[in-house]
C-alpha cells in the first residue's frame, strides 16, 4: 500500500481538516463526531437534508454540501457507516423547524445507523423521514441479498431534492420527489481495478491483467461477474444495455446520463465513454437532456466506472437546473 | 455457581480483548468477501468497551451490558455496531433487576439478544452472518440451562455451538450484508460476523467463572 497518509486511523479526521480550510466560505466542519454542514445552517423554515455514510467516496457527500443540495454529510470511517450519534448530531445542527429527509444509500451498516439515529431523533420530537437509495442493477434479485446498493444515483438524488428543498417544498413533497427520483434512476458499475482501505493495506480483490469485474458497488467489495476485459465499444454497451433493460427506459424518453468515475479513472476515459454511450441511447430513441460526467461518487482509487440514467420529466430538468454551491457540484451561484 | 456482575465485567474485558486481538483475521475475512472493515470497526468498539469496563458503579448486569451495548453503537459503526449494540442491549434489558447471573438467567439473555439481532438485521439461518453462530449457541445454552449446568458450562455449552455454527457458514450463499453481492461466490469462506460472535462466546466462556 503506497498512500499519502499517517496513521490509518487518522485519515478522516485529517482529511476533514484539511476540508474545513479549503471551503472555509461555505462550510462548517466538526470533528467526533464527525459532521459537514453549511456554515448558515440550520435554515430556519427549510426542510433540512442529511446524508452520510463511509468516507472514501469523495466528494460524495461532504463535497455536495451547500445551498442548493445538503444541509450536512456526516462521514463514518473509510467504508463504514457512522455511528447513529453522528447522524443525530447532524439533524440537531441543521433541523430549521420544517422537518429533516435523511438520504441513505442501501447497504446494510447504513441503513441500521440512520435508521437507529431516525428513532432517537422522533424521541426528540424533530419530524425525520428517510429515503433509501436503490439504484444498482447488479442486484437483480433482492431475495437474496440485501437489496439493491445505493451507488452513484444517490448524487443526483441529492442534487435535485436539495433544490426542491431550496425553493421551499415541505417535507411530504420533498420525500415524494426523492422516492420519484430514486424510482427513475438505474446505475450499473464496472471495475478495472480495486481500491484499498487504508486500515486493511491491501486491495479489496484482484483482477488480472486481462480481466474486469463487472456490477461492482462502491465499498471495494467484487461484482456479479468476472469478465475478460474489451475495448470501450464492448464495454460501455454491456452497461448501457443492462441499464436499459432494467427500469426499462424505451424510446421516447427522456434522461439524465451519468458517467462517473470510481477514483482511479482518468477524464479522458470517462468522457470517451459518455461519448459512446450517448450514442448507444440515441440509436435507441432516448434523448439525452442533461449530461455529468466526472467523478462523483467514488471507491477510493478504484480503477472504474459507473452509468447512470435517470428518467427526466420538465420538472426534474428545473430543479437539476436550479442553483447550487458546493465543493464539488456548483453552478448558477 | 453464579456470575456475580464484577465477574461479569472481567469476563466482558476479557473477551473485548479477545477480539481487539483478532483485529487482523477478522478484516481478512471480512476483505474475502465483504469490504474489509469487520476487525478495525469491533477493534474500535471493543477498545472503547474495555474503557467502559473500567467505570465501575455498575448497579447490576443489565447495567454492564446496556453500558457495552451504548459504548458499541456509538463507535462501531457499520451493520456491527447496531446489530451487536442491539444485543447487548436486549440481553441487558432481560436481565433488569437481578443482581447475579444464573445459568437459566444467561440462557434468558442469549436468547433476547438473538431476537434483538433477528428483528434489527431481518437476516435468518443459512443466510451466512452471525445469526448463524448465534442461533445454535442460544439453543445449546437453554439446553444447558435446563438440564442444571452452572454459568460456566451454559455459555461453554453455547461457545461449543456458536464455533460449530461459524465453521457451517464457509459452504452457505451468503444473502444479507455486503457478502450477499457476491451470490455463489461468497461460498467457501467463515462469515466474519459468525466468526467474531464465536470468538465472543468462546472468551465469555472462559472468563465467565471470575478468579475462582
Amino acid at each position: 500500500m503506497k498512500k499519502i497518509i499517517n496513521d490509518p486511523a487518522d485519515v478522516v479526521s485529517e482529511a476533514l481538516r484539511g476540508m474545513a480550510l479549503a471551503h472555509a466560505d461555505l462550510l462548517t466542519v466538526r470533528q467526533d463526531p464527525a459532521v459537514i454542514h453549511r456554515d448558515d445552517a440550520p435554515v430556519q423554515g427549510k426542510v433540512a437534508l442529511v446524508s452520510g455514510g463511509g468516507s472514501g467516496h469523495e466528494p460524495l457527500h461532504g463535497g455536495f454540501v451547500g445551498p442548493g443540495m445538503l444541509d450536512a454529510a456526516v462521514p463514518g470511517p473509510v467504508f463504514t457507516s457512522p455511528t447513529p450519534d453522528g447522524v443525530q448530531a447532524a439533524i440537531e445542527a441543521v433541523h430549521g423547524g420544517a422537518g429533516v429527509l435523511l438520504i441513505v444509500k442501501n447497504y446494510t451498516g447504513d441503513v441500521l445507523n440512520f435508521e437507529t439515529a431516525a428513532e432517537f431523533a422522533a424521541i426528540e420530537g424533530t419530524e425525520v423521514r428517510t429515503v433509501v437509495v436503490d439504484d444498482d442493477v447488479a442486484v437483480k434479485d433482492s431475495l437474496y441479498t440485501a437489496g439493491r446498493r445505493g451507488v452513484a444515483g444517490t448524487v443526483l438524488v441529492e442534487k435535485i431534492v436539495g433544490a426542491a428543498a431550496q425553493r421551499g417544498d415541505d417535507l411530504d413533497a420533498c420525500e415524494a420527489l426523492a422516492r420519484k427520483v430514486v424510482g427513475g434512476t438505474r446505475t450499473l458499475g464496472v471495475a478495472l481495478a480495486a481500491g484499498t482501505v487504508p486500515h486493511a493495506g491491501q486491495p479489496g480483490f484482484t483482477l488480472a491483467e486481462d480481466e474486469l469485474e463487472l456490477g461492482i458497488g462502491i465499498h471495494g467489495e467484487p461484482g456479479r461477474a468476472r469478465l475478460p476485459m474489451e475495448p470501450a465499444d464492448a464495454l460501455v454497451r454491456r452497461l448501457v444495455d443492462a441499464v436499459t433493460e432494467d427500469l426499462p427506459y424505451t424510446a421516447g424518453d427522456e434522461v439524465l446520463l451519468l458517467t462517473n468515475g470510481m477514483g482511479g479513472t482518468p477524464q479522458i476515459e470517462l468522457y470517451l465513454a459518455h461519448g459512446i454511450a450517448a450514442e448507444l441511447l440515441a440509436a435507441r430513441g432516448i434523448t439525452v437532456r442533461r449530461h455529468l460526467v466526472g467523478s462523483y461518487v467514488t471507491s477510493l482509487e478504484m480503477q472504474g466506472m459507473s452509468l447512470t440514467l435517470l428518467k427526466l420529466d420538465d420538472e426534474l430538468v428545473d430543479l437539476w437546473d436550479a442553483p447550487v454551491r458546493t465543493a464539488a457540484l456548483r453552478w448558477g451561484m | 455457581m453464579g456470575c456475580s456482575t464484577e465477574d461479569l465485567v472481567a469476563a466482558l474485558r476479557a473477551a473485548a480483548e479477545v477480539v481487539i486481538d483478532h483485529r487482523d483475521e477478522l478484516v481478512e475475512l471480512d476483505r474475502l468477501i465483504g469490504d474489509a472493515d469487520h476487525g478495525e470497526n469491533l477493534r474500535r468498539g471493543f477498545t472503547a468497551v474495555v474503557s467502559t469496563m473500567d467505570g465501575g458503579g455498575w448497579s447490576g448486569p443489565a447495567s454492564v451490558l446496556k453500558a457495552v451495548a451504548k459504548t458499541l453503537i456509538s463507535t462501531v459503526g457499520g451493520a456491527a455496531g447496531p446489530l451487536y449494540g442491539t444485543a447487548f442491549l436486549r440481553a441487558g434489558a432481560a436481565l433488569d433487576g437481578r443482581a447475579e447471573l444464573d445459568a437459566p438467567a444467561v440462557a434468558t439473555a442469549l436468547r433476547a439478544a438473538l431476537d434483538g439481532v433477528l428483528a434489527r438485521g431481518k437476516a435468518e439461518p443459512g443466510d451466512k452472518t452471525m445469526v448463524d453462530a448465534l442461533t445454535p449457541a442460544v439453543q445449546a445454552a437453554e439446553a444447558a440451562a435446563a438440564q442444571g449446568a452452572d454459568v460456566v458450562a451454559t455459555l461453554s455449552a453455547a461457545a461449543g455451538a456458536a464455533a460449530d455454527g461459524a465453521a457451517a457458514t464457509v459452504p452457505l450463499v451468503a444473502r444479507k450484508g455486503r457478502a450477499s453481492y457476491l451470490g455463489e461466490r461468497s461460498a467457501g469462506h467463515l462469515d466474519p460476523g459468525a466468526r467474531s460472535t464465536s470468538l465472543l462466546l468462546t472468551a465469555l466462556a472462559t472468563h465467565a467463572g471470575g478468579a475462582r
